[in-house]
């Protein structure tokens, strides 16, 4: 088989139709008869919903209804939503109604529906519903409310603490008692939002014909959002259908069920016409999950020669006032300290703690950006505090590839012994710092600094677990045009997920990749299907595009061979045709073998002969697959307004075999934007009742062009044993150690006036705040 | 509401309306027009995914009402791609990984296509602080900066034989 697909930087399938504008993201489907609906939001972080008058909005022309949460159809009416991601840790399981039905618990949470002509009229409509709230007092920090004099997120609860766990191993008290050096920090750390450039977005249409009540969602998840759905409304899952069109971004906050995708199909069915809601840039900020404050008091026992002997500490985790997703962020983040490092001892208490603002879920990273923060601060720590090189401390603790497969001691997510299937931490570390030239930095640093320039360099390492399980779905399917159709409950945000399982797919079925038809992100299409989080996708799609070609490419010899009257050995699949390698090489299409694969009404097929030629294969994985990388910064601090500029990036990564150069690459850079946006400039402020502050792009920033630069990224490929594909994930390593390499350059780009930081974002406000500490402005006006 | 008549030339083709006075220009492109190749990502004039040319000059239509453009020249996303094809700035987009979910895309389009116009021989920092004015979250902008450098060179290439 030859390699013309798999491995090359094939261009994007997706591209022509999203650069000339006919992509189709979900306001962009016009049904006829489309209502429009705007949502009644709490301005209260804590009330109790006492009454909903709604005339002065109904009074309105153009409106159609309003609804609270007693007019919805079936379960959802009582029944909150499930909780996706159990765990017995768990003490207070709270998941939200679609509809407030009595107490509210954050600022945003939705009350009733407006249902008008127009989305402006709607929004007009939803300004007049008067509700009345009874206030009720709010805790907005996580710190303020693990006390028990605290107010009560929700107001039966004994308390505010929502679960606690330990993951440990090792005899950690034994080695702190004895180590030659124990150092502690205190970490502060902030993920922000999400923020896809497209909002959420629903539109529903039941259709009394056929029963079947169709949903398209800008979400990760459909097949996960048709089950929770169909659980909400009381009906069968086969008369729902959804469908994740092209959607502008996820980056995790889409991969949720949220309140408005039940309601809005309810009310479809309700109403009997389709009905649309289109999130506004606001709505996000108030009402799509975010990842936020973690509070990490940590230490690190190291001999004297700064290999670690253990580490330990608690981690304080702000999960908001309900847990949709469970605990699995701070869960991810306990278990991805010891990254890539031998940690003999290791011990990390959680408390998550419930507050009066918007849920957290996973955001690209999902925890592991802050756990990776946390150990990169302790070894810097160790390195300033023993006078070593930075890389040095690192290369003395780094698992050694010989230890492969390695188990460190916990269980991970996924719910099996965390084990490093591969992987080879040194050499990527000595790949990006070759990259960075970190051998000659100490040079351009000093001559930096005779020219009153203040630049810095830091390291990030890490180690991820992506390709998480159960599983997902890909079904091949010859047809007669020749064609070769592929459908998957994979989805696509921008990881041209099509673009990817067709390059698989091409290469083991032996047809053109212009000539794959792709469905993805309908729930039609596919019986079973998880979606897009935990940089699982080309891990489990592919592996599934991989085994279903197979499959098929058997089918397709087998009946090659019996045609051409030639042995099965001598069939070659290419371009979408069999040819014979003997006689005078005869050949047959695609098209006519599918056609060949219907049989003959009536006629039994030959001995052997599946019905058409079609498979279906769902991986699952054994355990996740451990992608890691380092990463490099190199930064100029002005002192003066402590501005900070982002002089070189440099990222080696090893997502196992790398499928599509093109592709990856993009991720890569892509979480490196991210990351950069989470160390500098994110930051989603509440204010101590739990008021969001920062409700617009000109309040919370994102990286722009020119806080981004182009990264320079090698590949280290160790292949993932475990899977066929040899592939690790690749989505959100980028965003991964960001962080922990920027502010450990900005430090260092600082260090001669002492300052240390353990926070992001570190603000240029914040850098100035700890110069003037530090007396840096004495010296420099003085100098 | 109020309603007024509104003569809008988009993409070269001339469109007479009554629209109510507050209807933005995106919303009558996107719902009035159906030319949703504009897209809104923030609807306060922040990231841009909105932008379109009215009269050659590069605006925010989620910041502007439908009757302001009245007698205006309108240029939006379809309107840069040719019949059946891309356009050497749309090549570029696509061979450079200029885009991943290709929400924010139409807006970066337009907006290139105007500093190009504008400046054809343009350094990366001018790409990169053309394009502050334009958010993207996927792409950590480095595909897009390559894709406008790698464009201006193919539309010299062609002006310039």
């Amino acid at each position: 088989m030859g390699a013309k697909h798999f491995g090359a930087r094939v261009k994007r399938l997706e591209d022509p139709a999203l650069l000339s504008g006919r992509g189709r993201f979900v306001d962009d489907v016009k049904l006829p008869g489309t209502l429009h609906a705007c949502f009644v939001r709490s301005p209260y972080a804590h009330a109790r919903l006492k009454a909903i008058d709604a005339k002065p909005a109904l009074a309105l022309p153009g409106v159609h209804g309003v609804f609270a949460a007693d007019d919805l159809p079936g379960p959802m009416r009582r029944e909150p939503m499930a909780m996706l991601t159990p765990n017995p840790s768990i003490a207070a399981p709270r998941t939200q109604h679609v509809l407030a039905r009595d107490e509210i618990c954050y600022v945003g949470q939705t009350v009733a529906v407006v249902v008008a002509d127009s989305r402006y009229i709607a929004e007009d409509a939803a300004a007049a519903v008067a509700v009345d709230y009874e206030t009720l007092e709010a805790v907005g920090d996580c710190r303020d409310a693990i006390a028990e004099s605290s107010p009560r997120t929700h107001s039966d609860l004994a308390s505010n603490v929502a679960a606690t766990f330990r993951l440990t191993y090792g005899d950690v008290d034994a080695v702190f008692a004895s180590a030659a050096h124990v150092f502690e920090e205190e970490i502060w750390q902030h993920r922000g939002g999400g923020m896809a450039i497209e909002t959420r977005a629903v539109l529903a249409s039941h259709d009394p014909v056929s029963d079947m009540l169709t949903v398209w969602s800008a979400t990760q998840t459909p097949h996960i959002g048709r089950r929770m759905l169909a659980d909400l409304l009381g009906r069968e899952l086969e008369a729902i259908r959804m469908i994740a069109p092209d959607v502008g971004g996820g980056f995790g906050p889409k991969a949720i069920f949220y309140p408005e995708e039940a309601v809005i199909p309810g009310l479809a069915l309700k109403l009997g016409r389709p009905v649309k809601w289109i999130e506004d840039r606001r709505e996000h900020f108030l009402c799509a999950t975010q990842e936020r404050d973690q509070y990490w008091d940590v230490a690190i026992a190291v001999d004297a020669e700064a290999k670690i002997l253990g580490v330990r500490g608690r981690l304080l985790h702000d999960s908001g006032a309900f847990l949709p997703w469970g605990i699995i962020m701070p869960y991810i983040a306990a278990a991805t300290v010891p990254g890539p490092y031998v940690v003999p001892a290791y011990q990390i208490d959680t408390i998550v703690a419930l507050t009066n603002k918007v849920p957290t879920t996973p955001v690209r990273g999902a925890g592991r950006p802050q756990a990776v923060f946390a150990m990169e601060r302790l070894l810097d720590r160790v390195a300033g505090e023993l006078q070593l090189d930075r890389a040095e401390v690192r290369r003395r603790n780094f698992i050694k590839p010989e230890q492969m497969p390695y188990e460190v001691g916990l269980v991970f997510r996924d719910g099996k012994p965390l084990i490093y299937d591969s992987g080879d931490y040194p050499a990527g570390q000595d790949a990006a710092l070759a990259q960075a030239d970190y051998d000659g930095f100490r040079e351009r640093q000093r001559a930096a600094l005779e020219q009153g320039r203040f630049i810095g360099i830091g390291i990030g390492n890490y180690v991820e677990g992506t390709g998480l399980g159960p599983f997902e779905g890909v079904t091949v399917r010859v047809l007669p045009s020749g064609k070769v159709a592929v459908a998957t409950g994979a989805t696509s945000q921008g990881q041209g997920t099509r673009t990817t399982l067709a390059q698989i797919v091409a290469e083991h079925v032996g047809c053109r990749i212009d000539d794959i038809v792709m469905t993805v992100g309908d729930t039609a299409a596919i019986a079973q299907g998880v979606g897009a989080f935990a940089s699982r996708q080309a891990v489990n799609a592919g592996s599934s595009a991989l085994l279903a070609g197979q499959a098929v490419r058997g089918q397709l010899i087998a009946l090659a061979a019996r045609v051409l009257g030639v042995d099965p050995g001598d069939v070659d699949l290419e371009d979408g045709n069999a040819i014979a390698a003997t006689g005078n090489k005869p050949m047959i299409s695609f098209g006519e073998l599918a056609r060949l694969a219907q049989g003959i009404p009536g006629v039994s097929l030959p001995e052997g002969q599946a019905a058409g030629l079609e498979h279906t294969a769902y991986y699952t994985p054994s355990q996740a697959a451990y992608c890691s990388g380092t990463h490099v910064a190199e930064v100029e601090v002005d002192a003066m307004t402590g501005g900070v500029q982002i002089l070189r990036y440099t990222v080696a990564h090893d997502s196992g075999r790398v499928i599509n150069p093109l592709i990856v690459d993009g991720q890569v850079q892509g979480g490196v934007a991210h990351g950069i946006g989470n160390a500098l400039l994110e930051w989603m402020q509440y204010d101590d009742n739990g008021q969001p502050l920062t409700t617009s792009f000109a309040d919370y920033l994102l990286p722009m062009a020119t806080d981004v630069p182009t990264c320079a990224i090698t590949h280290v490929e160790t292949v993932n044993p475990l899977n066929p594909l040899g592939a690790k994930g690749a989505g959100e390593g980028g965003a991964i150690p960001g962080p922990a390499a920027i502010i450990a350059a900005i430090e260092d780009a600082l260090s001669p006036f002492g300052v240390h930081f353990a926070e992001t974002p570190l603000t240029p406000e914040r850098i100035v705040a700890a110069l003037r500490a530090a007396g840096a402005y004495e010296r420099l006006f003085a100098a | 509401m109020a309603k007024q008549p509104t003569r809008v030339i988009v993409n070269g083709k001339a469109h007479a309306r009554i629209v109510e006075s507050r209807l933005t220009l995106a919303d009558f492109l996107r719902h009035e027009l159906g030319l949703t190749g504009t897209h809104l990502g923030c609807e306060h004039g922040v990231c841009g995914a909105c932008t379109v040319l009215v009269d050659g000059r590069t605006a925010r239509s989620c910041l502007m009402f439908a009757v302001q453009a009245h007698g205006c020249e309108v240029t939006t996303v379809e309107g840069l791609t040719p019949d059946g094809a891309l356009s050497p700035l749309q090549q570029a987009f696509m061979d450079n990984h200029g885009l991943q979910c290709g929400f924010c895309t139409p807006g970066i389009l337009v907006t290139l296509t105007e500093l190009l116009r504008e400046n054809p021989h343009p350094t990366e920092q001018d790409v990169r602080e053309a394009l502050t004015g334009n958010l993207c979250r996927c792409t950590g902008y480095a595909g897009i900066v390559k894709a406008a450098l790698d464009a201006a060179q193919r539309m010299r290439e062609t002006r310039e034989p």
